[in-house]
């Protein structure tokens, strides 16, 4: 096949991808993506394992707490997308989980969905919060159990295997009306932490809500994105990594691969899809095919990095 | 019908009346009318209450999804309100006050105290 063809079938292939569902595998080189059917990680196991080893995997919108019809239990569905994990053949050296990790932030389910991750074979976890961990009056709740990586200010960063990443929060600042907000200060703080750090470093930044305008009129994104975008272009290799909309919607930009997790609870509708970004009810049967987690792997160390949608069914 | 029980249905009944009495009361004086404000849809309905101080508004959120009433000017502050749930404040003083879900910042809706 030539360059042309390949090229071609890429951005064929993204186009259909951009608000679709199915289980898809993206080779990341260089900020460009490479689909591959996710037929062939059911039916060629090792050939999934000579792409790399997965370097890690995101886990998002787990929403312990809630109840409704859309998915009565939530804790049955995170369990297994913790089983889809812990059977990796090879274990990833750590797991980001983008935020949501309860529905009310409250303290029993903090404490239910620690319980469950801690079911996880590999125990390196990162955390973003999303506004449905920050909605008690002093967002204690969140900062007590995971607040000690950032000390207590919901940002930080982290070095792993020659990739740089950057965990960010966009959910704390909402102007009425609005979208996410980062900040002033949280922006200063990138600019400070990416100062004198070579452009070929591999760069992954996760944080709840999208950090591009998905859809405005549902608050699907972050106001002041762009000043972060600007700070990151000169890099050759930047992955996005959000979740807040339960269901998967990429984005290639320059060297920039945007990329939202399904939600491992229930779906949400399609942007604009309906009177609100409300729990989406689907047939049972369909459920678990619009639930699952995201893989990332590297591929030609360091600077490929390939990602994996795996759905529950 | 046993001695306690039956001073307890005396004093009941007593209550009662000093709480009918206390209504007739009130009803003469123009008591502050109680507003209620429904979250459906990710909308506040109505989005726009008017109020004579002293009345206390309530939010109910008849949505599958939390929301959370807050005062652009810290006056106030739900917690995440699940399906069917309940939040109230009294407004004592006039004025304007705006007050937005924390979880959905675009639904906002404004109190007139008068």
């Amino acid at each position: 096949m030539s360059d042309d063809t390949l090229l071609q079938s890429r951005r064929k292939a993204l186009k259909c991808m951009a608000y679709g569902g199915a289980g898809t595998l993206f080779v990341l080189a260089g900020g460009v993506f490479t689909p591959v059917d996710l037929a062939l990680a059911a039916n060629d196991k090792p050939g999934i394992a000579r792409l790399g080893k997965p370097l890690f995997v995101q886990i998002s919108d787990t929403h312990i707490g809630f109840n409704k019809e859309a998915n009565p239990d939530v804790g049955g569905t995170l369990k297994q997308s913790i089983d889809i994990v812990n059977a990796m053949p090879e274990q990833p050296g750590l797991i980001i989980h983008t935020g949501d990790i309860t529905h009310l932030s409250k303290p029993a389910e903090f404490d239910l969905a620690q319980q469950l991750m801690s079911g996880l074979r590999t125990t390196e976890l990162h955390t973003v919060p999303g506004e449905h961990d920050t909605t008690d009056p002093t967002v204690t709740e969140y900062f007590n159990r995971f607040g000690k990586a950032s000390d207590n200010k919901g940002y930080y960063s982290f070095d792993h295997a020659g990739v740089h990443f950057i965990a960010l929060i966009n959910v704390l600042q909402f102007k009425p009306g609005g979208l996410g907000t980062l900040g002033s200060d949280q922006l200063a703080w990138v600019a400070a932490d990416l100062k004198g750090r070579s452009s070929s470093t591999p760069i992954v930044v996760f944080a709840h809500m999208p950090l591009w305008t998905i859809y405005e009129p549902w608050g699907w994104g972050t106001g002041d994105a762009d000043q972060l975008m600007a700070q990151l272009r000169r890099f050759g290799s930047v992955t996005v990594l959000n979740g807040h909309i339960h269901q998967i919607v990429q984005k290639v930009e320059g060297n920039i691969t945007f990329h939202t997790a399904r939600s491992t609870a229930y779906p949400q509708p399609l942007p604009g899809d309906g009177p609100g970004p409300g729990p989406l009810k689907v047939a049972a049967d369909q459920l678990p095919k619009m639930l699952g987690v995201s893989s990332v792997s590297v591929v030609k160390h360091p600077s490929a990095l390939a990602l994996t949608d795996t759905a529950l069914a | 019908m046993n001695p306690a029980k039956y001073l307890t249905l005396r004093r009941a009944g007593r209550l009662a009346l000093l709480c009918l009495l206390a209504a007739a009361h009130q009803s003469n004086a123009a008591p502050p009318a109680a507003a209620q404000i429904e979250i459906k849809n990710f909308m506040f309905a109505p989005n726009a209450v008017t109020i004579k101080a002293g009345s206390t508004v309530t939010w109910s959120n008849k949505d599958d999804e939390p929301h959370t009433v807050v005062s652009d000017a810290g006056l106030f502050r739900s917690a995440a309100m699940d399906t069917d749930e309940t939040f109230s404040f009294t407004f004592d003083k006039p004025g304007t006050y705006h007050f937005t879900c924390s979880i959905h910042p675009r639904m906002v809706g404004t109190i007139t105290v008068e």
